[in-house]
Formats: structure tokens, sequence, C-alpha cells
């Protein structure tokens, strides 16, 4: 296994100034980690009550909230037919006449990302082309990561070469649960250096890793290790993006870039149905990490019907009427 | 603004709070809102009224009245009327009524919050989501309690008027406090609320009625400080509670002093927050904006004190200084406003006074970068003054402002040091996530209330209260209902009680009456040495000449003053002598006590040694019942009954030592908060002349029981019972120092051990003059005082002369919050 600090790639289009290289894994900083959980759920608790964004702003932060989107079908029953259909979503995730009344038509409202298993890469990378959307793959043994390692570099490497621009891998939660800190860390380098030119988000899985301090640990190592976004969840796990998991990641990534200078991306996913969830998700963002990790380049959401139910208030916004689903294109 | 350009900027913007309804409510009572007696709203007797202004924008609100004495006299009798009918409904009837207040507040949840703080000036998200529904939960709880009454209480009846003082940082929460308790407890109240801010008073008063509240039950009065003295002051008033400022808070103690009135206190703070190298700082941070940034610091409890370990403290700080840049003020009408307006101009005026005083000092002050464009009112910034020395006034003085004085610390024992050096103690937060060591802390700081891990927790179920200046007394749990209570002893006035079949004594108002006496009994003493008596030995040889001295720190010293005096037998023949002992011998005898190992040992250990003491005096039970009779010239077989009951007492307690540790408290939060009994410290007891062996014990054994080191004054017309009892005290394992006894002139005595600031509660039996004298002086320290000779008690009986109620007054709970992963 190789340890070396890899060259800083970028990739047009995503608007990442400077990659994360990642660092020497230091266990003594991954161990000086303290998470005090009922503290932690006491300021998550607290944090959507007290900020506030309603009016214009509200529909402001929603769209800014849907270029934000990593626009996800994970299913075993997806096909070209319908990943199509959510590539073209993706594209124009936003009625237009809702969009003219907002006076956001020149705003050029895209989600961030279209995330599909590797079997559907290349489907959605033709279905997208020209847009400027790149194509997020899940890899690794998504979403146990239950397979060996070889393979998940190969699952990697294959998908990398269909045109995925991201890379969105499953942590091995054994090595986390069994403090095995170098193994993630070696484990998590050669997945970057497989990804070569694209992305690397780190999912954590952080339902199953049994405490707040492991996914404070875990988040470290992986950004250690050379990660562009860590991530919560699968979206398979039981208990899945939670505001408490986002203040200790978020809280990571702060301590992180404080030390190295290294701003690491962070996206929740799973379980982020609502208009107003997505707006805990940017406020917290805004408080914990400041503005620079609002837009895509540091923050996405991984979601699939979240986007309806923004349309929904958006069209609220515009009318004052409250609207229905059915009258927003669905995916 | 534009939604395109927002996209860009992803600022906050204005997220306001509709005012409307509340605005309505005013409107219709405008120009000016009345007292509220007897469910009615009526002008104040004065016609004057006085201004409450919005602190956010200076806008009048509406008119307050201003009460009169003759407004306080009718709300006084008001309250008069309703209490006996309220106190004798029964505690199903009472949770009934108090279920309805807690239901009505949260139907009228919004206009209560937007009321307070357009009243107030805290931000909406702290009325909303804090103050009213915590006074919803009060009511809820206490609903509880007065359904339980008569069997949880059973024995203990309602004081009867009390009359209630409240502050203007959480108005109609601190209401909620006082009014809730004593209402489940069978009272009825009369209310003054903070000048500034007295219209959700008026409101909850209004509700209250409206809800079916019995008039008279509760009585609200408006006006300025001079409305609280009057209340205070009121003959008709049983009992006061009070919130607010340690000097007023003093006043109250001082002008009180002999009324006989029952009297809580909760005063001010200077609480650390300790912030230990292996806490979860970001989490601590975030404690810390709740600790001092919560309601504009204007927390009695506010964590103003930042004590970080040293090795961590700069990075600390720097975490710190970013949370503070996040920090929104302004408009606390808005949703997304961390901190809203100071309550008043005046309020400001002292912050700032403060601030730069610390500024001048020359100690390093810190504001966000945004600090100097505040928008107009009565706005202050967070602020950080860092190494703080302990001597600068801002790490001393409470400023009641968003004001943090920070210091570091190398070893725990210096935190817990530095915590303690204040004369407050109201409150503290401990962060590690050692929970050994965070528990250990928790344990050694003064306070009423520590946060392991957390801070500015509130709840019904349990107390909140403080030691030292911060006063006494508590709001919230079983500990608060107590407040509320008297003990309800059968025939509990009287002049005598006959002796039963038993051989109980008789509290004989004539006992400790020399005057009629000696004849009755018929021992003709000549020279005051024993005669007769158990062991008929008169010698041919003159006895040797037995010599009391005080008994300081395990040994027997002879009194500073080098003078003694003479102690008379019933039949007014010379019995003895003890030391005249002076203030220096008490000096003496509160740092013997300070030194005592005695509060370090374990309950069990205690029982041993009380247990130790019960058969060493059974030993004697012959001696000291032989010098009972002399004392006071008593049969024979009673003397030895006193002698019995006080060994059984001793046991008594050697059995509660190890039983009267606390509970757990049922808060609504993961985890545990534990309610620990823990001694008070240094306990001066003064004890008067009934029952002289009998009564000593009595008092100083609860307060061993409980791990208190006690100087005690015995009765100055027998003191020989408590100094034949240090011979027994030295023979059976009494820890030096926990036990000190100085003879002499009682009252003087008693006096300098009230205003001896370095001892935390006096006990004091004796006269209603002394009894004012020690209340009086009291407030020096606002020590805690039980006056346990009002009212007479019988001391054989063991209902009044034992149990729970002594050891209530030897321990202070401390409230420990613990919050566990949920």
């Amino acid at each position: 296994m190789t340890t070396t600090i890899l060259p800083v790639p970028t990739v047009p289009g995503l608007g990442l100034e400077e990659r994360n290289p990642g660092i020497p894994l230091d266990l003594g900083w991954v161990r000086e980690v303290r998470v005090n959980r009922p503290a932690v759920e006491r300021r998550a608790a607290t944090l959507p009550a007290r900020r506030s964004v309603k009016r214009e702003w509200q529909a402001a932060w929603l769209l800014r909230a849907i270029t934000a989107i990593d626009l996800t079908t994970l299913a075993g029953d997806d096909t070209p037919g319908n990943v199509r259909r959510l590539c073209a979503k993706a594209r124009r995730p936003v009625r237009s006449d809702i969009l003219e009344g907002l006076g956001a038509a020149d705003l050029g409202i895209t989600v961030a990302a279209v995330c599909v298993y590797h079997n559907l890469v290349s489907t959605a990378v033709e279905a997208l082309a020209g847009s400027g959307i790149p194509v997020a793959a899940v890899s690794t043994g998504f979403p146990a990561g239950q397979i060996p390692h070889r393979l998940k570099l190969a699952e990697i490497e294959a998908s990398v070469g269909a045109g995925a621009a991201e890379i969105d891998i499953v942590v091995s939660r054994a090595r986390v649960l069994r403090g095995e800190w170098r193994d993630l860390y070696e484990e998590v380098r050669e997945f970057r250096a497989a990804c070569g030119p694209a992305h690397l988000k780190t999912i954590l899985a952080t339902g199953e890793l049994g405490t707040l301090r492991n996914v404070g640990m875990a988040s470290l190592v992986c950004m250690m290790a050379g990660a562009d976004f860590i991530k919560t969840s699968t979206g398979k796990e039981s208990v899945n993006a939670t505001l408490p998991v986002g203040l200790v990641m978020a809280r990571a990534i702060r301590d992180y870039h404080r030390q190295t200078g290294h701003a690491v991306g962070f996206k929740p996913a799973g379980g982020i149905r609502t208009a107003k969830s997505s707006l805990d998700w940017l406020i917290l963002m805004k408080e914990e990490l400041g503005d620079g990790w609002l837009r895509a380049d540091r923050f996405r959401l991984g979601a699939s019907g979240l986007l309806t139910d923004i349309e929904r208030q958006l069209e609220h916004h515009l009318t004052g009427r409250y609207a229905a689903a059915h009258r927003h294109p669905m995916v | 603004m534009q939604i395109a350009e927002i996209f860009e900027t992803m600022t906050y913007g204005p997220a306001p709070e509709a005012a409307g309804p509340a605005r309505e409510w005013l409107a219709a009572r405008a120009p000016a809102l009345g007292l509220f007696l007897d469910n009615r709203m009526v002008p104040p007797s004065t016609g004057e009224h006085i201004e409450s202004t919005n602190p956010a924008t200076g806008e009048p609100l509406i008119g307050i009245a201003r009460a009169g004495s003759a407004d306080v006299d009718a709300a006084v009798a008001a309250a008069r009327r309703a209490a006996a009918d309220w106190r004798r409904t029964p505690g199903h009837a009472r949770a009934r009524h108090l279920y309805a207040l807690a239901r009505q507040v949260q139907k009228h949840a919004r206009l209560l919050a937007v009321l307070e703080t357009l009243d107030n000036g805290k931000p909406i998200r702290e009325s909303r989501d804090l103050d009213v529904p915590l006074v919803a939960r009060h009511f809820y709880h206490h609903a509880g309690w007065a359904q339980l009454l008569e069997t949880e209480f059973a024995g203990y009846e309602a004081l009867g008027v009390v009359g209630q003082i409240v502050p203007w940082n959480f108005p109609l929460l601190m209401l909620a406090w006082k009014v809730a308790p004593a209402l489940a407890a069978g009272n009825t109240v009369v209310l003054k609320p903070a000048r500034f801010t007295s219209i959700t008073a008026v409101a909850f008063a209004e509700i209250a009625a409206r809800a079916g509240l019995p008039p008279g039950v509760l009585n609200v009065v408006t006006g300025d400080g001079q409305t609280g003295a009057m209340l205070v002051e009121h003959a008709g008033v049983d009992k006061i509670a009070f919130t607010g400022s340690t000097e007023v808070g003093r006043g109250i103690r001082r002008s009180t002093a002999g009324s006989g009135k029952r009297l809580s206190l909760e005063l001010g703070g200077k609480s650390p927050f300790v912030v230990f190298d292996d806490a979860d700082l970001d989490s601590a941070v975030e404690g810390v904006v709740d600790a001092i940034w919560f309601n504009q610091g204007q927390v009695c409890c506010a964590g103003s004190r930042l004590l970080v370990q040293e090795g961590v403290a700069a990075g600390f700080l720097e975490r710190l200084r970013e949370r503070m840049e996040t920090l929104r003020v302004g408009d606390p009408l808005d949703k997304g406003i961390d901190i809203g307006a100071i309550v008043a101009p005046s309020q400001l005026e002292t912050i700032r006074g403060l601030v730069d005083r610390a500024c001048s000092e020359g100690i390093q002050m810190w504001q966000p970068s945004w600090a100097c464009a505040l928008p107009d009112g009565c706005f202050f910034p967070p602020t950080l003054f860092s190494d703080v020395p302990p001597a600068a006034e801002i790490a001393r003085v409470e400023v009641f402002g968003p004001v943090l004085a920070a210091t570091t610390f190398r070893t725990k024992s210096e935190a817990v040091a530095l915590a303690n050096n204040t004369g407050y103690g109201l409150a503290a937060s401990v962060w590690s996530e050692n929970v050994g060591m965070a528990l250990d802390a928790a344990r050694a700081i003064k306070a009423g209330t520590v946060w392991v891990n957390a801070t500015n927790l509130f709840d019904a179920a349990a107390g909140f209260g403080g030691l030292r200046e911060s006063g006494f007394g508590r709001e919230g749990g079983r500990e608060g209902m107590y407040e509320y209570l008297k003990p309800r002893w059968p025939g509990r006035v009287r002049a005598a009680v006959t002796a039963t079949a038993t051989g109980r004594e008789p509290i004989s108002e004539a006992a400790g009456d020399g005057s009629q006496d000696g004849a009755a009994n018929g021992h003709g003493a000549s020279n005051g040495r024993a005669t007769g008596g158990f062991e008929a030995t008169v010698a041919s040889m003159p006895p040797i000449d037995r010599t009391p001295k005080l008994f300081v720190g395990g040994k027997q010293a002879r009194p500073d003053s080098g003078y003694s005096r003479l102690v008379f037998a019933a039949d007014s023949t010379v019995l003895g002598e003890v030391g005249e002992g002076n203030r220096k011998d008490l000096r003496n005898a509160v740092e013997a006590a300070h030194a005592s190992p005695w509060g370090a040992m374990t309950g069990h250990a205690r029982a041993q040694v009380l247990y130790y003491l019960a058969e060493n005096l059974s030993l004697r039970t012959r001696e000291f019942a032989e010098r009972l009779r002399r004392m006071d010239g008593r049969p024979a077989e009673v003397a030895t009954t006193e002698v019995e009951r006080t060994i059984e007492r001793l046991f008594a307690y050697a059995a509660w030592a190890d039983k009267f540790g606390g509970r757990v408290q049922g808060t609504p939060m993961p985890g545990l908060t534990v309610a620990v009994h823990e001694p008070i410290g240094v306990v001066a007891v003064v004890a008067d002349d009934t029952c002289p062996l009998l009564q000593f014990v009595s008092l100083v054994a609860p307060a061993l029981a409980m791990g208190n080191a006690v100087v005690a004054v015995p009765s100055s017309r027998h003191p020989l019972a408590a100094t034949d009892l240090y011979q027994v005290f030295e023979t059976s394992d009494v820890p030096a120092g926990a036990v000190n006894v100085v003879t002499g002139n009682v009252d003087l005595l008693a006096g300098v051990l009230a205003g001896h600031d370095d001892v935390a509660a006096i006990w004091y039996a004796g006269s209603d003059d002394g009894a004012r004298r020690v209340e009086l002086e009291s407030a020096g320290n606002l020590k805690r005082v039980w006056i346990v000779s009002r009212p007479r008690r019988d001391w054989f009986d063991p209902v009044q002369g034992e149990g729970e109620e002594f050891l209530r007054e030897a321990t202070q709970v401390k409230n420990i919050w613990v919050p566990a992963a949920g």
C-alpha cells in the first residue's frame, strides 16, 4: 500500500479551486477527538430554531439547495429509462414559469450531480452530455462494502472509465468499529488513487458506527486520506442523515481546515425529503462552517424526493397558494 | 431584495414574529394596566402609573399601576380571606386548578411569549421555546404535587399568605417558579413583578381568573421597589420569596429579621464554567454561548466566569471568538436573533461601566468585528475578557450582561479552587469527557446546581437555588415544596405538655425558670458539689475541683478571656463553673470546624461515631441523669429518661447518617439529574435552656450525621450537660473539630456566630429578640438561619424533636445534571 501524497488533479466544471491532497495519518489527532453526544444533540436540536429564512430569502435559499442536490436513484429496479428521466429532471429541476416568476431564470439552476450505480453511469453521462452536470457513481460494494478490496478498486476504475466524475465510496465499518484507523486510512488512500481525477466522497454510514466519536474520528481519517467530501450515509442504513451527525462531521471539517488549510466538502444523504430540512442543513453549514460551504463545491444534499417538495414551496412562494405535487414534473 | 441577489449572498434576511395579537391585547387595556386583586383588575389607590417600554425600540407599551400601601393592604387582605378555603381545598381540586393553569399557558403561549419579548427585550426564540414552555411545565409538575400533597407531605401544612417578588430577567418564568409551588402547597399569593416587566404577570392573572382560580388566591401588585418593600414589611404576610439582586436580598433579610416570616432568597451569581482539556471543545464553546449569551447574559446563574485548562485555553478561545462572530444581535422579535435588547437603559449603563472599568484595568477585551455596528436601542455586543485575574472586578462582580471573564487553570484542584473563589454559589458548569473527574468537580464546586457537559438546563422537577450569598431555598422539585410548607404538629401551640405514661418529659414553660424549683425539690446542697443522688457517697473529703473548659478542635481549651462563669443548680447553689467564651474562642472554633476531616467521612463512618457516642453516653447514664436532676431539680426518673432519649436520638441520627443522600429527579432529559443532599459546612448551634442534654444532642447530632462540622453554644443556664458531653466526644472517636463547644453569654456568642462570614448556617433556640438579632446579623453572608424555638418544641417528642425537618436543615440540595446519550 502506498501512503505518498498524490498530485492534485482538478476537474473542470466543478468549481473546485483546490482538492484536499490529504496528509499523513495523524493518530494523535484522531484519538484526541471528543464528542459529547447530549451536547451535540442539544445544539442540533436548537440550531434550526435559532435561524429562520422567510419570504424571498426562503425562495433564494431553496434555489441554492437545489443546486446542491445530488439527484439520486439507487434501486435494484433502475433501468436506463428511469435514469434518463432523472437526468432530464436534473437539467430542468424547476418549472421554467416558476423560475421566471422568481426572477431566477438566468441563474442556470440545475442540480449538482446525478448519482447512480455503476451500471447506469454511461446512461447518465450520455443523458447529461453538454449540461455540465457531473455523474456520481456509488462504489466499492455499495452500500455494505462487504466485497474484496481489489474489486472495490476495480469498481472505482470502471466507473471513472465510464465517465463518472465523482465516486461515492463506502468505508469498511469494521475498520471503524475495531479502531483500525491505519487500515481505514490506507483503504481510503487507495480509493483516492483509483479515482484519479474523479472526486472522492467517502460515505461513513454513520448509522452503523455506534458513536458520534467514531463518526468524528472516521471523518478525520477520511480527510487525512484525501477525501474531497465526507458523506453521512448510503441511504440504506436504518438511521441516515441526522443533524447531530452532520454537526459532528461539520466540526471535523472545520478542524481539519483550521489545521491544514484544506477545505473538504460535506454531503448529508438519506432521509432528506422536505424543503424545511434542506434549509436546516444549509443553516447548519452556514453557522458551523461559514458561507464557503453553501455551494456545490463543498456542500451536497443526497436526495431523490426532496426536489419535489422544494418545487412545491417555490410555487407557494410565487402564488400564495399551496401547491400539489402532481403539478410538478416527476422524475 | 431580489431573490437572485440573495441566491448569491445567502444572507438570512428578516424573520419577524408578528406582534399583532399582543399589540391588540395591550391596546384593549390602554392606557394602563391595573392591579389584580380578587380576580379583578382595579386601579391603584395612588392613581399613579409607571410607563413600561419596549427596550428594543424605546416605544412606550402601556402604563403599569403603582401600588400604594392601601393597595398592598388590600391585596394581602384578599389573599388572607382566600387562604383558609384554599388551604382546605382538597389536593385533587387544587391539582385541577394548577392543571388548568398549565393548559391555559399553553393555549395562550404565543401571546405570552410575544408580550414578554416586547416588554423585556429577550429574543422571541427564547420566550417562545424556553420561558413559556417552562412556565407550563412548572404548573403541570406542581399540579402533581397538589394532587400528592396529602400523602407525600403528610404532617405538613401551608404557611398562609405568601408575598413573592420576582425580577425582570424571566418575568413570567419566575412567576411560575414562585406561584406554582405556593398554590400547590395551599398558600395564597400576593405577587409583585418587577417594574420593568409587569405586563405578563397581569396577563397571567387575567388568564388564571378566567380559568376559575378562586378570587384572592393569586393577587398581583405592580409598582417599583417601594411597593416591594411594602409587601416585605407587611405584617399580614407569612413568607417572603424573593428573586433578585444580592443587595436587595440582604435588605429583605434585615427588614424581615425577627418578624417570624419565612424567607427564601434566590440572588445573584458569578457562576463558573469549567472546561477541562479532555472536553468536547466545540460543544463546550456552544455551552458558553448558552451560558453567557442566553437572555443577554441577564441570568442569575449565567456562566460568567470561564475557567479553561491552560493547555487548551488558546485554542478554545480561538474557537470561541470564531463562534462569537456568528452571533446575531438585534430585534428581539426576529426569529433569527441570538441576543436581544438589554432590559433598560440603566442596565445598559451598568454593563458599560463595568466593561469600561475592566478595560481601564488593562484587561484584554475582545468583541466581534460587527460589534461597532449594533442597531439603535438598548443593545450590547457579546464581550470576552481573557486572562482575567481573580482579583479583577470583572471576575468578581455580577455584570448581568453579555460579558464573559476568562481565566486559565492548571489542575482540577485549582479549577475547583478558582470556581469556589467567590461569594456566590448558585450554579456551575463542568465540561470533561472523563465522567469521574467531572463528577468529582461537580461535587467539590459550591453551588446549588451543577451541569455536567451542559449549561442552563432548568426543569420543574429539579430545585433551583443557591448557597452562600446566592441565597437559600429551592424552587422546583420536592425540595422546593418545603419552602411553602411547615410541619403540622398536633396541638402545636401549647404552653406545656403533660408527661405521658412513658415518662416523657413535659415541656414546661417553667422548666428553665430557676425561681420556683429549689424548695420543691428540697436538695439543699451547701456548696454546689455533689450530694445525694444515685450514689450517696458523700465524703468527708473535699471534692476534686472539676473545671470544664471550652472544647475546640478536639482539645479542651481555656477561654481566651481568662474568666469563668458560675453555673447554678436548681436550688440556686453553685453547680460548677464554665469558661466565659468570647469572639476569639468562636473564631478558633470555626477555624477548627473548617479543618475537621468530618465532612469527608462516609455516612457509614459517621454513623459508627454516633453509635459509639451513644454507647459511651449510656455507660454514664447515671452521672448525666444526676447532673440533669441537679440542674433543674426534676425527679431522678425524668432526668434518666432525658438521658435515655438522648441515647435514642443519637441512634436515630446514626441510623440516618447513611440514608439521606438524595434522590434522582424526574427531569425530562436522558441521563441523570441527581439531587445530592450535601452538608452545609460549618453549622453554628445555639441552644436554649429546655432539656439541656436532649436538646443539645437533638441539634448537634443531625448536623453531624449529615456531615457538617458544628460550633455549639450550650444554654447559658445549663451548659454543664454539654461540657460533660465533650468528655464523651473525646472517648468516641469524634474527629478533631467536628464538634466544638463554646460556653458563655449565649446572646453575645450567638451574635458573633450569626455575623461570622465563614459560618454557613446558624440554628438558634432562644428568645424572640435573640432570634431577631441572629437574623439581622446573618445578612452579612446570607447564611441560612433556622429559629429552632419558633414554635416551641417538645424535645421529647420524636416528631417535633427529631427527623426529616432536622435533616433538611442540616443539608443543602445540589442538583447535578448529567445528560447522557439520548
